[in-house]
């Protein structure tokens, strides 16, 4: 097949009617900016709202649960053995929460290869003393550092330096809601009632907003030390492991074997955010079908066109086939004519779909829930931008597929018998 | 025998809408190299339906024609497609010239879709062929902005593009003036007495048909005369 002579015949057909095509290639643009721009905004919403809870969010966490023992009494009872029971009469009983020979399983998990790294944390409830007022609260000890490099610790420390917490001696990143409830600052000394009963008193040196609003008002960090100290308990006093893993999608998985190996409960960040996985596939879901009908629309459009055409030029069809050109050359004439406006089309949509994702990018958005974020947030991952040129592609090659097939199939007598 | 360029063998066809009739009937012909033969009969004999046979456009029909020793009635669409670029050239009553290019274009499609040679040499034919027409002023022209006689001789010029081994013409002076078929007419005289090119052409014209060397005269699809 001569493509020269054929490109050259598209052109000219093209051309000829360059108005109405000048409408369908705009259909195609209007529909992959559209399309680029609602998936670009739409996975950088997920990702920032993923970002809110699951990048500060440990993979996996080993701690110990108080429960009920698994083995009930009635279980034992050989005469019950084959029965469904579910009498339970056993009441979990106080156990410590410490984990035994942390440092020894923080060793094992450093030196497992899925995992980035590995943090610890002691958990403790508190009372905040305001005036002649307790407000309850949990602190966390945390080292800060490491905090911050597995999951983003400092993003969320408004106010002051995260360091200070490390640096300083007894001293403490208050919740942002706490902190307005107590009317403290950065710099002022609080007191807080550990469980024991007794009062320490604590330097602030941080405020912490972590977005929700829950969380925040109750919420502290103080280092490990302060922590362990807050509690009356040694150095080697452990509540919580934090596992970051290279393969988050394996947590479910090695949270299992974690809890087999090292007789702890293991929490894994897909069961614990399970709502934010479903809200994520729907709102891609919707992208998906907006962005796809409208490229329907647009190829409805190159179908119209590409119809219209064929009808008008019925005459010049008969005529290259009376002369000489084969079915197969009249399909790749208008084919062409078809691919050139979904492409074209679809080229400038990808280019304005990018300067829609930027001017969105540069909207202020800001939001006291949300303080690492200034602009509405834009993921530009080129796959969006693949898929968009592809589905272009598709459609317009559909929309070509039937009208074309239809002026290969003109039969050129009948056309010339009926002047 | 190779003086034989084209060669019908018990043609029939039927038309079946909306009743069954059978409009040529048993067409058999030779026609030889470099022969000027008019195609003359009443209206609805069949004239036009035995041409879109014999330009292998129509190929639903009985019978068999070879072209150059080839029966045609082996070949699928794109090797007829191929027969009529390369051997056959069309002139048609009504000029059906592409007003999306220009003159000079519309004459070297053909050429370029059999591209056996490059799209200067094309051109310059194509200008001369025009030339040897008479209108090499208009080449740059849309089909148009050109009067009926001069698209009549276009269409002469682009059927002569690739030297065919015939030109058929359906009544290509039907739409013209006296003066511009005599124009038409001289053109074909020229074409066979000068370069020996074989001519088939339809006509209403008995004064035109007189002048061709053979006069083939059909009655109610059948050839009476030949
Ligand atoms: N598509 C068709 N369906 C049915 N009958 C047809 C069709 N085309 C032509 N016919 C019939 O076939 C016969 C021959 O038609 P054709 O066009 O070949 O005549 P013609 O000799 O060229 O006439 P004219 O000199 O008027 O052009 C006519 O009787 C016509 O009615
Ligand atoms: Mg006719």
């Amino acid at each position: 097949m001569n493509y020269k002579l054929i490109a050259s015949i598209s052109i000219s057909l093209l051309m000829a009617r360059w108005r109405q095509t000048l409408v369908a290639a705009i259909g195609v643009t209007f529909s992959i900016t559209m399309f680029v721009g609602l998936l670009s905004f739409m996975s950088g919403l997920n990702d920032m709202l993923d970002g809110l809870i699951l990048n500060r969010t440990a993979h996996i966490r080993l701690y110990k649960e108080i429960k009920p023992s698994k083995q009930q009494p009635i279980d034992i009872s050989n005469e019950f053995k084959n029965y469904h029971n579910f009498i339970r009469s056993v009441k979990p009983k106080n156990e410590r929460l410490e984990l035994y020979d942390a440092a020894g399983i923080m060793n094992a998990l450093k030196n497992d290869e899925r995992v980035v790294g590995v943090v610890p944390k002691v958990t403790t409830q508190v009372f905040y003393n305001v005036g002649a007022l307790d407000i309850n609260g949990i602190i966390d000890g945390i080292d800060a550092a490491e905090e911050s490099r597995l999951f983003q610790f400092k993003d969320y420390v408004v106010d002051g330096n995260y360091l200070d917490l490390k640096n300083t001696p007894n001293s403490i990143i208050l919740g942002k809601g706490v902190a307005e409830k107590m009317m403290v600052q950065l710099g002022d000394v609080i007191v807080v009632t550990t469980s024991k009963g007794e009062q320490i008193s604590l330097k602030v040196v941080g405020l912490f907003q972590s977005g929700i609003r829950d969380i925040d008002i109750v919420q502290s960090y103080c280092s490990l030390n302060t922590t362990q100290r807050l509690l009356g308990e040694s150095s080697t006093y452990i509540t919580d492991i934090q596992v970051k893993l290279k393969d988050v999608s394996l947590a479910p998985l090695i949270a299992k074997e974690y809890e087999n190996v090292f007789h702890l409960d293991a929490l894994d960040i897909q069961t614990a955010n399970a709502q934010f996985e479903t809200g994520s596939f729907i709102r891609t879901l919707i992208s998906y079908s907006v962005g796809i009908t409208l490229l329907i629309v647009a190829g409805f459009g190159i179908y119209n066109i590409l119809n219209m055409m064929i009808y008008e030029k019925m005459d010049s069809i008969a005529i290259l086939k009376a002369t000489g050109f084969s079915g197969k050359d009249v399909n790749a004439i208008f084919i062409l004519i078809a691919s050139t406006i979904g492409i074209v089309g679809g080229i400038f949509g990808l280019a304005f779909g990018l300067g829609l994702s930027v001017i969105i990018d540069h909207v202020p958005f800001n939001t006291a829930s949300l303080p690492a974020i200034k602009t509405y947030p834009i993921n530009y991952n080129p796959k969006i931008y693949l898929i968009g040129l592809s589905f272009s592609i598709v459609t317009t090659y559909f929309a070509g597929y039937f009208p074309a097939r239809r002026a290969s199939k003109i039969d050129p007598v009948i056309i010339i018998r009926g002047k | 025998m190779s003086n034989v360029i084209l060669k019908t063998e018990q043609i029939s066809k039927y038309f079946h809408d909306p009743i069954s009739v059978k409009v040529l009937k048993d067409i058999s012909f030779e026609i030889l190299k470099g022969e000027f033969i008019s195609v003359i009969g009443k209206s609805g004999c069949g004239k036009s339906t035995l041409l879109y046979i014999l330009s292998t456009m129509d190929t639903d029909y009985e019978g068999a024609l070879w072209i150059e020793g080839e029966n045609m009635g082996n070949k699928n669409e794109a090797e007829l497609a191929r027969v009529r670029n390369e051997k056959i050239g069309f002139v048609f009553q009504f000029h059906y010239l592409l007003n999306e290019f220009s003159v000079l274009k519309n004459v070297m499609l053909p050429g370029l879709k059999l591209g056996n040679i490059s799209e200067k040499e094309i051109e310059h034919n194509a200008f001369e062929k025009l030339k040897l027409l008479g209108i090499e002023k208009e080449a740059l022209k849309k089909p148009n902005q050109l009067s009926g006689g001069e698209k009549q001789r276009v269409a002469i010029a682009r059927a002569l593009i690739n030297n065919p081994m015939i030109i058929m013409a359906d009544e290509p002076t039907g739409n013209l003036d006296k003066k511009n078929s005599e124009i038409v007419f001289n053109i074909f005289q020229e074409l066979s007495s000068l370069y020996n090119q074989s001519l088939l052409i339809v006509t209403h014209d008995n004064e035109f048909a007189n002048r061709t060397n053979r006069i083939i005269e059909m009655e109610d699809g059948k050839i009476i005369k030949m």
